[in-house]
């Protein structure tokens, strides 16, 4: 599959999309390089984006260009893109260094004794070998700063639960298969539970909001009930101090 | 600092602040969200001569009731056919008028359309995220949904008497039965009886309809094989058809990766119409080729812009007309006008 998706003429693909955008796909698996070809052409992309482009939205196994209708047309976005391909350098600069803290108390992690179980381990090697991994943010999605991590070792590879469980708590610590992710809002999952972060993924930042951008490196932190519980404390105090700031920047603006 | 203060005095689900949309975002899985209807929210602001993307209030088919309790303040509403009703009187769906201090304003659905936009001649005071007030109606992200009993604050509340009036409503921005399509990008993934189908077969719209996205009733369409594809970008328009046959169409606040295959996309032109559908209104999808789909976006930009701002000039009274015109021919005569 390796060997499929970077050689030959069938890649890269382009598929249009509607009237506004463009698929341009680098294979129809997942797989390492297909993804380093993915984010080599979003670095690429965002700096020296086509006439007209509106976003691009880098995903596993292809990006999408969405694009003005009005400035541009399939056409000339692709052969934009096949430029970059020719000339841009296939090196991609790695991208930052990420931490994350978790707690793996029991009650923050419902679903850590079923993986232990599962792979035939106890708790503790399920916790380190998470968190001694280095994962790879790969894309965002399903809501609102959803990144998909990959890198989860086999040895505690789980498949998804069969059917979804709800209300599971923002900060939720997910695994599935190799991907991992830190939930950022309170929605159901079929992702095996298996501890609880206070890092916000949503930053309070008002024009980018988000820890990571994809492509950027990710480790996870082991921290105590203690730590975790002050954490959030912190946040309670800071989130306050900004709505205070707010509030405070409106009536100043419109008196 | 002149203020209006209304009170929600009764709101239907999926009321909600929206301003233009938040583009840009799809990378950190943020759709744009937005209007479901983005003519009539550009609508709404052109006729009070207020900036395109400002925030409105999106009504849904939930309808609201909002009581001015202090100051004045001229609004306009836009999009779909819902009936209006101004402190007891009937009034035009689309249109012009100001609120004082113990008007009623009622707006539910009518004949046609599953949105409404409110804009004020003012600014809305809501919450912001991510630099807008669009509200992500899953999240609840953004200005925020309305509910009964809260309080909406227009501040800098101006009163445009001139500009009061029923404003014209387009054939183009009228809800479409006719639903243009660029097949893809997942279309080889089906089997010909599936394209077939799509293009040949009507479709209802189910009551699983919000911003997210519209759940269609109608013909199966069968994969060729149940593998499901890496998760990759979606689109607003976007028709993907889950592994038992049933399409969906996404829209304002869709998930910005899906695994399901997509069909087809709806060209960008025709995603206002579709989403003034109401439950159980029928449908048809056309294709179209890429480049058609590249000139339709081109010349509905075009009429677009034309009738934005025929919006912005709309005079209602014989007497504004007639200024209107003699401003028009006084530029026009001045122009064309030889030096002397």
């Amino acid at each position: 599959m390796n060997e499929r998706s970077t050689a030959g003429d069938a890649w890269p693909r382009f598929t249009p999309v509607a009237d506004h955008a463009l698929l341009v796909s680098f294979g129809d698996a997942i797989a390492d390089d297909t993804s380093a070809a993915v984010l080599g052409l979003d670095r690429a992309l965002a700096d020296s984006p086509p006439p007209g482009m509106a976003e691009c939205v880098p995903a596993l196994v292809n990006l999408l260009i969405d694009f003005d209708p009005v400035v541009t047309d399939h056409e000339q976005v692709r052969a934009h893109v096949e430029r970059l391909l020719r000339t841009s350098s296939r090196g991609q600069a790695p991208g930052q260094l990420r931490e994350v803290e978790v707690c793996y108390d029991e009650d923050f992690a419902p679903d850590l004794a079923a993986v232990a179980r599962a792979v035939g381990l106890s708790i503790d090697d399920v916790v380190n070998n998470h968190r001694q991994a280095q994962y790879v943010v790969r894309m965002y999605g399903f809501a609102p700063g959803y990144a998909y991590l990959s890198g989860v070792p086999r040895a505690i590879q789980v498949p998804r639960k069969p059917a979804a469980v709800r209300g599971i708590a923002a900060g939720s610590v997910l695994i599935a298969g190799p991907q991992c992710l830190v939930s950022t809002l309170t929605m159901p999952t079929g992702w095996s539970i298996i501890g609880r972060s206070p890092t916000r993924i949503l930053t309070p930042n008002e024009r980018v909001p988000f820890l990571f951008a994809v492509g950027d490196t990710v480790r996870f932190v082991r921290i105590d009930r203690a730590l975790y519980e002050a954490r959030k404390a912190t946040e309670r105090e800071q989130a306050e101090r900004e709505r205070d700031l707010t509030e405070r920047e409106q009536t100043e603006r419109h008196a | 600092m002149r203020e209006a203060r209304l009170t929600v005095r009764s709101c239907g689900p999926l009321v909600s602040y929206q301003d233009g949309g938040r583009f840009g975002m799809m990378r950190f899985g943020v759709p744009a969200s937005g209007p479901m209807d983005r003519l009539a929210h550009a609508a709404a602001h052109a006729a009070l001569g207020r900036p395109q993307g400002a925030t409105a209030i999106e009504i849904s088919m939930g309808g609201l009731e909002l009581a001015c309790e202090s100051g004045e303040v001229t609004c306009c509403i836009a999009g779909g056919d819902f009936h209006v009703l101004h402190s007891g009187v009937v009034a035009a769906p689309w249109g012009v008028r100001t609120l004082r201090a113990g008007d009623v304003l009622s707006v539910h659905p009518g004949r046609w359309g599953s949105w409404a936009y409110l804009a004020f001649a003012g600014e809305l005071h809501c919450n912001h995220w991510a630099g807008h007030t669009a509200t992500h109606s899953t999240s609840g992200l953004g200005g925020g949904m309305l509910a009964s009993g809260a309080e909406v604050v227009v501040r800098d509340a101006t009163v445009y008497e001139e500009k009061q009036g029923d404003l014209p409503v387009p054939d183009f921005a009228r809800a479409r039965s006719t639903i243009r399509v660029v097949l893809g990008p997942q279309s080889a993934q089906f089997g010909p009886e599936a394209s077939a189908a799509l293009l040949q077969e009507s479709f209802a719209v189910t009551s699983a309809y919000d911003r997210m996205g519209m759940r269609l009733a109608g013909p199966a369409l069968v994969l060729k094989d149940a593998l499901s594809i890496p998760s990759e970008p979606v689109v607003r328009g976007s028709i993907q058809v889950g592994g038992d046959g049933v399409a969906s169409i996404l829209l304002a606040d869709h998930q910005t990766m899906g695994g399901y295959p997509k069909i087809a996309t709806i060209i960008s032109s025709d995603i206002d119409g579709v989403s003034q559908l109401q439950p159980l209104d029928r449908l048809r999808f056309q294709a179209v080729s890429v480049d058609d789909g590249v000139r339709l976006a081109r010349s509905h930009a075009m009429a677009t812009r034309r009738f934005l701002e025929e919006v912005a000039l709309r005079r209602v009274t014989l007497h504004d007309r007639l200024m209107q015109e003699n401003l028009i021919s006084g530029v026009v005569a001045s122009s064309d006008a030889p030096t002397h």
